[in-house]
């Protein structure tokens, strides 16, 4: 007698936890069915990550650097499984890697990108980067991993809490990239991964009061209205390639902070 | 206590008498024309339309200058690309820094002359044109002539290269450091420049114009185009513009992130603040005084960054406030062009009625005014230094930028207090924390979400030091090796 498989409901993952859309809808995609977020889930994601951000933020750069290096055991530890969802192994390796090498840059971007300033007068004046707070991240539809991971690593390296919306063509690596996510020490709320219709939830993300920065790489047509819409609250607005690593993509996240004090007795 | 110590100093004892003697710059040193055009390829360019541009001291009438229209913007857009394909962006950095060299000792050598001139047009007193404006303008321009030729210094592995035409927006409040802050790295980093002054601050852009001449910069490098909002908006939708700065409102940067979407032209953006200036029961009362003067009614209010919600830990509320409103009362308001003068001209008569306006609504709301007895001149635009105490978060005058001589004071106990209320705007731009405790400064500075932190300090800037704000305070930064980034693109 032939065992009957346990199969994969495939959910959202918010807060740290793995709801199904609040809608009650999926969709089909890969042969599966997968939940299809609605607003409501996007804002909930967005509240998650805000309450999560400063928290990661607060982390030290050698502590957030352990954490994603870990995520990088966690997805070695799935290679197979990945392998399958997207082009396969190369693609996983090369995700392996990316997550590695972004891992040793939280503790090192400082040094690259603040210093102090030489100002004319008696004050010692210095400049630090600092994550800009909740990021939403249009992942690209191809790949399916490694596009996931080139936009939602250098965000997180930096201290932002991100709220990513999957390849909605090709959602389940990103849902397997969730459950590794978990397993790893990414402090709940980090990373919220949606799946479901780009056109119904990119655009709740570009309006979100609450969302400082948006990464654009992974919309299609409907660009210029998205970029509309960041403007009500001056959203940064990153327009970038689904397989690129630079310590440049992490800093389109960053502000930069100036801090002045008078030198005397 | 408090009450006693405002009406000894509203009362002084001895002298009785003593007859105030002015001491006004002489204003000679300017000599304007009646009439001004549009700097396009080097030469002016006749307006189709004009205005006239005043003195807000006295609505005097110093010149007319140009409206400036989609055809004119587009001419100085062509002017602009021209020169830019005729070799400025294939200059060697070496020239290109020789250039930006010339044009900050010019700035030094004719600095009293433009001193003089922006008091007159900005209405801002002129001990600070003379002591803040001019000489940061001439560093502004030297210290990004430096890096003119150590661009691959800057950006390791990046090979940095312009990105061809600029379009400038700048504010009223520092119109020709506004300039400097604009051009100079735009002009370092190989782009060429068209730069819209503000509507009723065109008069030191356009002399600038007459030190370019003097600099030999070829033409077409720097345009400039007067005009109000029409003008910028033309700039900004002009299609020949690879990138676009503004300085100003963060309703008009929205309106122009929104223009801009779905074009692809690089944008930054340098808005409003409403910045938390907050001061514990440890630090030096009197020095913090001085940083509280300083950061409201520096400029008459009209700066970006001003300290304009001041947070007091309560058990020193009573003496700081006190302290305050006593050093209020010898700030001299007047005439910008007298070197006494402490707090100049209202910029227009538009800002007036803004700030009036606000004023009211603190009183609606139920806040307190403090205002010192001082004369106002009958002519101009003026309003006196101004302090709202029982202001609660909620108020207008505590949300709302208010470009003016304005102060709100609220009160907080804990640290984590001060860092919440400071926190609670959309703007992110600036911040002054005031503690004897070095330890609590840096604390502070971490949780500040704003992008200049002054401790023990305020309105401090310095060309090599990063500016720019957080949130709805903009995004990029102008100053120092980061404000080149604004002006580059790069092959990886």
């Amino acid at each position: 007698m032939s065992r009957l498989p346990v199969r994969k409901t495939y959910k959202l993952f918010i807060g740290g936890r793995f709801p199904r859309s609040e809608s009650g809808r999926t969709y089909e995609a890969e042969g599966q069915n997968v939940a299809r977020a609605s607003r409501k889930d996007a804002r909930d994601a967005v509240r998650a990550a805000r309450a999560a951000q400063p928290g990661w933020a607060g982390a030290t750069a050698y502590n957030r650097g352990q954490v994603l290096y870990r995520l990088a055991e966690m997805v070695e530890a799935r290679v197979v499984e990945f392998a399958a969802l997207c082009s396969g192994r190369e693609e996983v390796e090369r995700s392996i890697d990316r997550i590695v090498w972004y891992a040793g840059w939280a503790d090192k971007l400082p040094q690259v990108l603040g210093g102090s300033n030489p100002v004319a007068g008696p004050y010692f004046n210095f400049t630090l980067p600092e994550p800009t707070g909740v990021v939403a991240v249009l992942a690209p539809d191809e790949p399916p991993l490694l596009g996931l991971v080139t936009r939602l690593v250098p965000p997180l390296v930096g201290g932002n809490a991100v709220v990513a919306v999957a390849s909605e063509t090709h959602p389940l690596a990103a849902i397997e990239l969730a459950e590794a996510i978990a397993t790893s020490d990414v402090p709940a709320g980090v990373v919220n991964l949606l799946t479901g219709y780009r056109a119904e939830l990119a655009p709740v993300l570009a309006a979100h009061m609450d969302v400082n920065a948006i990464d654009l790489t992974g919309a299609d047509g409907e660009r210029a209205e998205l970029e509309r819409l960041a403007a009500e609250n001056v959203k940064r607005v990153v327009r970038g390639r689904a397989d690129v690593q630079s310590p440049w993509e992490i800093a389109s996240f960053l502000e930069l902070k100036t801090v002045w004090h008078p030198l005397g007795l | 206590m408090a009450e006693l110590e405002r009406t000894s100093a509203s009362q002084p004892a001895a002298p009785a008498e003593w007859a105030y003697a002015s001491a006004p710059e002489a204003r000679d040193i300017v000599r304007l024309a009646d009439r001004y055009g549009h700097f396009v390829g080097g030469d002016w360019l006749e307006p189709t339309e004009t205005y006239a541009t005043i003195a807000p001291r006295d609505e005097e009438v110093l010149a007319t200058v140009g409206q400036g229209t989609p055809a004119d913007v587009d001419r100085a857009v062509a002017a602009a690309r021209a020169a830019y394909a005729d070799g400025w962006s294939s200059l060697p950095g070496s020239e290109r820094a020789k250039y930006l060299y010339r044009i900050a000792r010019l700035l030094q050598e004719r600095s009293r002359e433009l001193a003089v001139l922006e008091s007159l047009n900005g209405g801002k007193p002129i001990k600070e044109s003379r002591d803040v404006d001019l000489p940061l303008a001439a560093a502004h321009f030297f210290y990004y002539a430096g890096w003119a030729d150590k661009l691959e210094y800057a950006f390791p592995n990046r090979r940095p290269r312009p990105l061809g035409v600029a379009g400038q927006i700048i504010p009223w409040n520092f119109p020709l450091l506004m300039l400097a802050w604009k051009v100079a790295p735009a002009l370092a980093c190989g782009n060429t420049v068209v730069l819209k002054p503000a509507e009723t601050t065109p008069l030191t852009a356009l002399l600038f114009c007459d030190l370019l001449r003097q600099a030999e910069l070829p033409p077409g490098v720097v345009n400039i185009v007067t005009g109000d909002g029409r003008t910028g908006a033309a700039l900004v939708e002009h299609p020949g513009v690879d990138k676009i700065a503004f300085t100003g409102s963060t309703a008009v940067g929205k309106e122009i992130q929104r223009r801009l979407a779905g074009s692809g032209k690089r944008l930054t953006l340098e808005l409003g603040g409403k910045a938390a200036n907050i001061v514990f029961d440890d630090a030096a009362l009197d020095q913090a005084v001085e940083g509280i003067v300083n950061g409201i009614y520096f400029n008459q209010g009209h700066v970006c960054c001003a300290g304009s919600r001041l947070l007091v830990q309560e058990s020193v509320y009573e003496p700081l406030v006190a302290k305050l409103e006593r050093r209020l009362a010898t700030l001299r308001v007047g005439d910008p062009l007298d070197k006494n003068t402490d707090v100049g001209a209202i910029n227009s008569a538009a800002q007036l009625a803004k700030i009036r306006e606000l004023v009211a609504s603190g009183l609606e709301e139920g806040a307190e005014i403090y205002q010192p007895p001082c004369e106002l001149p009958e002519k101009g635009y003026w309003f006196p230094p101004t302090v709202f105490t029982s202001v609660a978060q909620s108020y207008r005058i505590a949300q709302e930028e208010i470009f003016g001589p304005v102060l709100s004071v609220l009160t907080f106990r804990t640290p984590d207090e001060a860092v919440a209320k400071a926190n609670n705007t959309p703007y992110g731009l600036s911040a002054g924390v005031w503690t004897e405790k070095g330890s609590r400064i840096l604390w502070m500075a971490q949780r500040l979400r704003a992008g200049v932190i002054w401790a023990n300090t305020y309105n401090r800037f310095d060309p090599s030091s990063p500016f720019g704000g957080y949130k709805e305070s903009g995004f990029g930064r102008e100053g120092g090796l980061h404000g080149l980034e604004p002006y580059l693109e790069f092959e990886e």
